[in-house]
């Protein structure tokens, strides 16, 4: 039995000696997968941060507090650190740290690349915000970078030096996670036994290497442009400056699938974990997320919808955008089906997952609705597609975060968090995140462009209301971080290996906290032990 | 789709029962508190399409949550509820996979009659072409009712009062800029596009220097105006009225300042309008010592 083997093995094999050691030099799973964690927990306050004084300025109208410029580095800057360094970051750490626990391997297949995807991170970062503190100031193009207006910028060479270290961080990731799943997993442990958190990282990972390259070139492009005078981008040079916007958006559209398939590996995790009842349609819940993969590589100029394509592309790209609806649809009916018949408790990852189910399928109906290309000549580019997106990102990808943090704390530091305070934070995020982004809903129909630092009387309303939620909303994640630092250092309640008392799958075999190596010798698997049931009957 | 095909095919049912969210009033221009999309003053609008599908929306979205809630109340282990061993159903795998591919042919038959429409400039009687310059907008005559129009052009920037009140820490209240009651604030600029009512205006929309976006919501789209980039649309106002809109591409500092504003006249005023500026164009090419008038040339693009 796993957990008798790891036990005998563990006191072997001590954590390093030293902060350096151990924290610096690391080669470990679980101690990448905590830096990885902790920094995009640092980076979600920044981008935070950010998008705080975004709505300060937004509380009401005419300009208060900053410069339409610096209002336009808010903007970007929010949304690179987001993505790059508060989501992705945080999946790979959730990767790392729960992937070779949960296929029965030691460690990741390639330890010392593991500790240079993780250390290029903050390097690429504070490059990125040192731009904010040079003359002409940080990018203020927008994430999506769009030239010419891009290239106006004094930074550009800055920033895309950021991300490119951000994409080989994120290749190398990715390398990382599909060689350990492919070659790491435990006897007995199929690809059809594998948990879906598995399976839609080993999807995402390929994701990861098919796209960032295509940023990479894309962005490499700009550079060219700027200091080497080609003219892809220049249209009195023979250049297409929709050219850049294909080249982005193929990576783009992927780029928000790698944001929220992990989301839903973790989701299925712990809905049939706290439903006490195998996850509903395992082989459908695989194959969807497979599909909705392959489909977000020939939708991306759903994007574009207005910068006039031809009728023919724009037919071809709507169709298949709205085909997502159907995998994505699979997924929510299996995941009510998985809480049907079911013996729930509703702890706080539960409370986190079943907010993601509803408020995603929100953000996914927002997104049925921009996919119809003759509807979207109305919300495109307006705080319609705002709320879309936060809708998907906040209460989808970020969630899930929330959720698999309070799901695996106890596995990860042996104590049990505070519900009470858990709660308390869930029920604080989860009405305050309303109250930010539903509003905008009726902003954007109503005709208020994003991206604008001031705006009509006529918008100022839902405007003061979205600002008192995003407030609210950034000052619930201060409980968030004081329930994290009480679990981790301070909470007197031990964890039992296996946490919750309907836990199924490998990770719940080994101690909590779980020690420094794992798996010394490989776990026997046993079908009913797994996470999603025995897929056999 | 025009928004009287649809209103009569499908969503006579849907419009009548949508309650709370659009109330009877047509608004043209946005409004405090509005919770819905203009229903716009042109012939070609999304409206009915947008509506459609939000009741679609709306109605699964009941459905689904209303399960998950009954789950939730019904299958709580403090209700002594026992989990069930299933995990498996082809039969309702299969419906409610082909449940949703019908409802997304039924949408994408909308949606393609829709595009097809809009993508249709054919038959215009009258030609403008926008150019989008960091940061206001240029307004070019070329044609109407088949006749070339003799340089009638002008640029089209945020007006005075919206400028100043703008400014940061100007201490200056937004609310107090109007125009015939209406709070214009950022929504108002100093030389509107006039065009006439009841015709079909192609529009010609490029970008002078970096990607804007010409937004008035009562026309029902927006188009992109890229550098380099011929892209049309057209337009066919039922109404005569002020429509007002913005930039909808972030492009550059003043992004949030570069309203529009169309004018839309009865024809006949529209001519005479039309004509008073094309003397006025005439009159100051006429003096032979002063430089050619050229108001068709681009003017430079302004560095930012």
């Amino acid at each position: 039995m796993a957990h008798e083997a790891t036990h005998d093995h563990h006191d072997h094999h001590h954590a390093p000696q030293g902060f350096f050691q151990r924290w610096v030099m690391s080669t470990n799973h679980k101690d990448i997968g905590t830096l990885y964690l902790i920094f995009s927990l640092t980076m979600f306050f920044i981008g935070g941060a950010f998008a705080m004084v975004i709505r300060a300025e937004l509380f009401k109208p005419g300009m208060q507090l900053v410069q339409p410029y610096f209002f336009n580095e808010m903007t970007t800057m929010h949304a690179l650190v987001m993505i790059f360094g508060a989501i992705m970051p945080s999946f790979v750490g959730l990767a790392n740290w729960m992937i070779p626990l949960m296929v029965g391997a030691p460690d990741m297949a390639l330890p010392r690349m593991n500790n240079l995807s993780f250390w290029i991170m903050p390097f690429a970062f504070i490059l990125l915000l040192s731009t904010l503190f040079m003359p002409g100031g940080g990018p203020a193009g927008g994430w999506t970078m769009y030239p010419p207006l891009s290239l106006q910028g004094e930074s550009i060479a800055y920033t895309i030096f950021a991300v490119h270290l951000m994409g080989i961080s994120s290749i190398m990731g990715a390398i990382n996670i599909i060689a350990t799943i492919l070659n790491m997993r435990a006897p007995g442990m199929d690809l059809l036994k594998m948990p879906v958190f598995v399976w839609s990282w080993l999807i995402t990972a390929f994701l990861l290497i098919a796209v960032m390259p295509v940023l990479a070139g894309a962005v490499t492009m700009l550079l060219t442009d700027k200091y080497f005078h080609t003219n892809f981008f220049n249209a009195a040079g023979g250049g297409d400056p929709v050219l850049f916007q294909h080249i982005f958006w193929f990576f783009g559209h992927p780029e928000v699938y790698i944001m929220i398939l992990p989301a839903f590996g973790i989701i299925s995790e712990i809905i049939p974990t706290f439903a006490r009842k195998p996850i509903f349609g395992y082989r459908a819940m695989v194959f969807a997320i497979a599909s909705i993969a392959f489909l977000s590589f020939i939708v991306w100029a759903h994007h574009m919808f207005a910068v006039g394509l031809p009728m023919g592309a724009e037919i071809f790209f709507m169709y298949a955008t709205m085909l997502i609806a159907v995998p994505t649809g699979v997924k929510v009916f299996n995941w009510v089906s998985t809480m049907w018949g079911g013996s729930m408790t509703f702890e706080t990852p539960m409370l986190f997952s079943i907010a993601f189910v509803i408020l995603f399928t929100i953000g996914g109906f927002s997104g049925l609705m921009l996919a119809l290309a003759p509807a979207d000549f109305q919300y495109h580019d307006t705080y319609f597609v705002v709320a879309h997106f936060h809708y998907v990102l906040v209460t989808g990808a970020a969630f899930s975060i929330m959720a698999a943090v309070y799901y695996w704390l106890p596995k990860w530091s042996g104590r049990m968090y505070s519900e009470t305070w858990g709660k308390i934070h869930f029920w604080s995020s989860v009405i305050s995140v309303n109250v930010l982004f539903f509003p905008q809903h009726f902003l954007g129909l109503a005709g208020m462009p994003r991206r604008i630092p001031d705006y009509n009387v006529a918008f100022a309303n839902f405007n003061m209301i979205s600002s008192i939620g995003g407030f609210w909303f950034g000052a619930s994640q201060l409980i968030f971080l004081g329930v994290v630092i009480h679990g981790v250092f301070f909470s007197k309640k031990k964890a039992a290996d296996r946490s919750w008392e309907g836990a199924k799958g490998l990770e719940w075999t080994v101690p909590s906290p779980a020690p420094h190596h794992t798996f010394d010798v490989p776990p026997v698997i046993h079908d009913d032990e797994l996470a999603h049931g025995n897929t056999e009957h | 789709m025009t928004s009287g095909g649809i209103g009569r095919s499908v969503s006579a049912w849907v419009l009548g029962g949508m309650g709370a969210l659009a109330s009877g009033l047509a608004m043209a221009n946005p409004e405090p508190n509005q919770l819905n999309m203009t229903k716009g003053v042109s012939e070609w609008s999304p409206y009915a399409m947008h509506m459609v599908a939000l009741w679609v929306c709306v109605v699964i979205g009941v459905v689904v949550f209303g399960a998950m809630f009954i789950a939730m109340f019904r299958f709580r282990k403090s209700r002594g509820a026992v989990a069930e061993k299933w995990s498996h159903s082809t039969k309702l795998e299969v419906v409610w996979t082909v449940i949703p591919v019908i409802i997304l042919i039924f949408l994408a038959h909308l949606a393609t009659g829709g595009l097809v429409t809009f993508a249709d400039t054919t038959g215009s009687e009258m030609t403008v072409k926008v150019t989008g310059y960091q940061w206001k907008w240029r307004y070019d005559y070329v044609d109407y009712k088949g006749k070339g129009v003799n340089q009638v052009g002008f640029m089209s920037k945020l007006e005075e009062s919206s400028d100043r009140t703008r400014q940061l820490r100007s201490n200056l209240d937004p609310d107090k800029v109007q125009v015939d009651g209406y709070k214009t604030y950022l929504l108002d600029v100093d030389k509107p596009l006039v065009v006439p009512v009841g015709t079909k205006i192609r529009f010609v929309i490029i970008g002078g220097d970096v990607i804007h976006s010409w937004w008035v919501p009562a026309l029902g789209w927006k188009m992109d105006a890229i550098p380099g980039i011929a892209n049309t649309a057209w337009t066919k106002i039922k109404e005569p009225g002020v429509y007002r809109g913005q930039c909808a591409e972030l492009c550059g500092q003043d992004h949030g300042f570069m309203p529009i504003v169309v004018k839309a006249l009865p024809k006949a005023e529209f001519e005479q309008w039309l004509a008073s500026q094309e003397d006025e164009a005439k009159a100051k090419a006429a003096p032979p010592a002063a430089a050619p008038a050229t108001p068709n040339a681009p003017a430079p693009a302004p560095q930012g």
